[in-house]
């Protein structure tokens, strides 16, 4: 290990790099990858480094401008400190301050939630990405800058941390090295969170400071509340785009693939995550084609936003998050709908079903129910016609964490793929004891510089790991078709971005979608092979 | 009256003083967002993997299905067992259950004392050749009080030895954390010593509840049984002004926060409360946030970049 003694306040030690991951520390991934080389992850340029601050591990995913003279730096430092206060009051944190407080004052530091995190296995036990170690700098900061008396016990207390820019910068990019997968609260004999406060780090730096990652805020919330997408995808630009996925869908199954869009009182508002529009329109496709034959009555909506479900708002700022949750009501209110169904987007199913519950408010109260449930009724309730034989490969299932450790959708899906799937089998460990798939809290998304191959190495690899364990050594021989199933948006984007980073189709044959692929596929209705098994996509 | 019966009193003022401010502070918080985290004890059915109402059909119009026994249940194995810890830290458990479990029967002895003393304040003698329900409260004061000491000691002593022999543990641990468990050893080795060599049967202790119940004047104590006074009225005083008071944030932390899965129904007092919220001033400062703004408009009207 390259720096193993690194203490909660080196973290505002003044000079260099806090920390190098060096990628011979890394746990070894099962087999076929025993011998498995991994590349050093790639230095960042002179000018990027000379631009943005990258002094905790040198990775980049949210951009944290570096100051120019000292008097910027005191005038951030002032800001944050600012927006500690902020974090702590009744008013403009009211969202979460309850939880914030009892997380903030009741940690015993047993150290019990580092044996969750799978960055901290995974990273070969870095300290830094140790949960208690970027939870404790925000709990040090609280007891000495804000609580009374605070630096005059710091000592005593073990409140002992200099607030510096250096503690500022890298604790903002500290806050974008967790997933907010929140297996370590599920650990904590106390209920303390360390995802709630790695999330509460977050908000205090986009809402006070406005620094987010681009991906989540410039280019995601701010592009959603001004285009209607985070992919970009214009109502008018999205008319088009369904009726070449109609077309295409008809043709793959031989059935009616018909995409209804704002039908005024349809009992069903369906809203997909954008990143399937141009990503996976075979999963749009499915969902046509599965609620047309169960004869449902449901719609698309072209409203602005409403179309889109995704809500980067969740992972790093109330605000956003509430700008976009709302449009999300608004547009079912309009439509007078008997309930919203989410599609297989995780984070969107907390967004608007566990968190939206407490701000869908009066007549914006549109039941919402996740497509799990919806399909479970579909598929055992014999609504259409299912051959399990068309589903003869090995399938395992990816439990998102949003859909399950944080709103306990766990046994629909499952009941699913039992009934369709003959050679279904669990990941260790699955359901609500799930590893993250590495690309939750947004950073899937996150493909600029030299991020994506920290997120493949390190946040991704316990998943890559339980992946390949889910197979036996004679089913991951590169003829045998498997199949990984994973029923969330960010999470295909991740999962698709592993594979093919350990090149997985090439050596194993790996490949991955969602639920409803696997359930048109063995549709008697429909023609054989809606999945395709010629190419890697 | 005498000093140390004054302490006593402070001490026991103050703890419960500290203790109701504290839960105070977590009930009067604002009502939160959702952060609930599965498995879900009360969740019908479902609890046991982790299943919830949200997996239903139509999950709205059925009636809720909640298993209260089956989160007593939990809530039970927590308390008394630290399910938790036996779980996910078999090495902290191993210190943590007996420590835990000796402050319950330290607060079990004390429990026993006191109803001892009111026992003896009506002329009956609790003593081992008493009746026979006063020989079973003599056995068990002796009892919860021994056993309750050498756990808790013991726990804390095995606590103090993890915290400063483990690498990770000693860079997060700070010299209250010490400071704390070498007083839990302190005051349960003066305690045991105390009774040991001068009180075995507890009775000094009995008639020193019995003086402050009645609120007379101590007779005179010996210097251990003295000291061990001190300390434990320090000790009572001192828990619920540090975090060891976590106990009552636990009650939240589950309650809350972890189980907190109540859907929030149109009209319901809930969305009121929630309602109400919107109204709070939002005072964020970057870019895009309105600061003059309350939440309810901040969130709702064209935003700045729009």
């Amino acid at each position: 290990m390259s720096n193993p003694d690194i203490k909660v306040k080196d973290i505002s030690r003044k000079t260099g790099q806090l920390f190098t991951l060096e990628t011979k520390d890394l746990p070894k991934l099962p087999y076929p990858y025993e011998d498995w080389e991994e590349p050093p992850i790639e230095e960042l340029s002179e000018e990027k480094r000379a631009k943005y601050e990258t002094n905790l591990d040198g990775i980049m995913n949210v951009q944290v401008p570096v100051p120019k003279t000292d008097e910027e730096k005191e005038q951030l430092v002032a800001r944050f400190l600012i927006g500690l206060r902020k974090l702590l009051s009744k008013d403009s944190n009211w969202t979460f301050l309850r939880p914030l407080m009892l997380s903030l004052d009741n940690c015993v530091k047993c150290n019990t939630c580092s044996e969750a995190c799978p960055i901290f296995e995974a990273s070969g036990r870095a300290e830094i990405y140790r949960p208690l170690f970027r939870s404790d700098i925000l709990r040090r900061l609280v007891n000495k800058y804000i609580r009374p008396g605070g630096k005059l016990t710091a000592k005593f207390t073990g409140a002992d941390i200099d607030l510096n820019w250096e503690t500022v910068s890298r604790l903002a990019q500290l806050a974008y090295r967790c997933t907010l997968c929140r297996r370590c609260a599920q650990t904590c004999p106390m209920g303390c969170d360390n995802g709630l406060l790695s999330r509460e780090i977050r908000k205090l730096f986009s809402q006070e400071m406005g620094i987010a990652p681009s991906e989540l805020h410039k280019d995601g919330t701010i592009k959603q509340l001004t285009t209607g997408s985070s992919t970009g995808i214009t109502p008018l630009a999205l008319a088009d785009l369904m009726e070449f996925t109609e077309e295409d869908g008809e043709e793959r199954t031989g059935m009616s693939c018909k995409i209804p869009f704002d039908k005024s009182g349809a009992d069903i508002l369906l809203i997909h995550n954008a990143g399937e529009f141009l990503s996976w329109p075979e999963n749009i496709q499915a969902f046509a084609i599965i609620f047309e034959a169960a004869g449902l009555s449901w719609t698309l909506s072209s409203d602005f936003v409403g179309y889109d479900s995704v809500n980067y708002g969740l992972f790093y700022d109330d605000t956003q998050y509430a700008r976009v949750t709302l449009k999300h009501a608004e547009t079912a209110r309009k439509l007078g709908v008997k309930k919203v169904v989410l599609g297989e987007c995780g984070h969107a199913h907390k967004a608007a079903m566990a968190i939206g519950d407490r701000i869908w408010l009066g007549e914006s109260n549109v039941p919402r129910e996740s497509c799990m449930a919806t399909l479970e009724d579909i598929v055992l309730n014999g609504k259409i016609k299912v051959d399990p034989e068309r589903n003869y490969f090995p399938v395992t299932l990816h439990d998102p964490c949003n859909m399950t450790r944080s709103m306990g959708i766990v046994e629909p899906q499952r009941r699913v793929l039992r009934k369709i799937c003959p050679q279904f089998r669990e990941m260790t460990p699955h359901g609500v004891h799930n590893y993250c798939c590495g690309g939750g809290s947004g950073f899937a998304i996150m493909q600029s510089n030299n991020f994506p191959s920290w997120r493949s190495m390190v946040s991704g690899r316990k998943k890559m790991a339980q992946i390949l364990n889910a197979f036996t050594r004679e089913e991951l021989d590169p003829k045998v078709n498997k199949y990984v199933c994973a029923p969330c948006s960010n999470c295909k984007g991740q999962i698709r971005d592993l594979l093919n980073y350990y090149d997985a189709w090439e050596r194993c044959h790996i490949q991955y979608s969602g639920l409803v692929e696997l359930i048109a596929n063995c549709m008697t209705d429909a023609k054989e092979g809606f999945i395709e098994w010629d190419e890697f996509h | 009256m005498v000093a140390i019966q004054y302490l006593t009193i402070i001490s026991v003022v103050v703890a419960f003083a500290a203790m109701i401010i504290k839960a105070l502070r977590y009930a009067m918080a604002p009502q939160s967002m959702r952060w609930e985290l599965y498995p879900v004890p009360h969740e019908k059915g479902k609890a046991e993997y982790g299943g919830s109402y949200l997996e239903e059909l139509d999950w709205w119009t059925k009636p809720r299905q909640k298993d209260l026994f089956n989160e007593l249940k939990e809530m039970a194995a927590e308390v008394i067992l630290l399910k938790g810890v036996f779980h996910y830290n078999k090495r902290a458990w191993c210190s943590s259950w007996p420590f835990h479990f000796g402050l319950y029967l330290c607060i079990g002895w004390l429990v026993l004392l006191l109803l001892g003393a009111i026992a003896e304040s009506t002329g009956v003698r609790v003593a081992a050749y008493g009746g026979a329900v006063w020989q079973i409260l003599y056995y068990l004061t002796a009892g919860f009080g021994y056993a309750g000491l050498v756990l808790s000691g013991g726990g804390a002593l095995g606590l103090l030895i993890w915290r400063s022999s483990d690498a990770a543990m000693r860079k997060f641990s700070s010299p209250i954390d010490y400071f704390n468990l070498v007083f839990f050893v302190v005051v349960a080795a003066v305690t045991l010593a105390a009774h040991l060599t001068a009180d075995p049967g507890h009775a000094a202790m009995r008639s020193y509840v019995h003086a402050m119940i009645t609120l007379v004047p101590v007779r005179e104590v010996g210097t251990l049984l003295m000291l061990e006074i001190i300390l434990i009225s320090l000790l009572i005083m001192w828990i619920p002004l540090t975090r060891m008071s976590h106990f009552v944030a636990k009650y939240f932390l589950y309650h809350s926060v972890r189980w907190e899965d109540e859907p929030n129904k149109r009209g319901s007092k809930l969305d009121q409360v929630l309602q109400a919220q919107l109204a709070r001033k939002i005072g964020w400062g970057a870019p895009h946030i309105d600061s003059e703004k309350t939440w309810g408009e901040a969130v709702t009207e064209n935003t700045k970049h729009e």
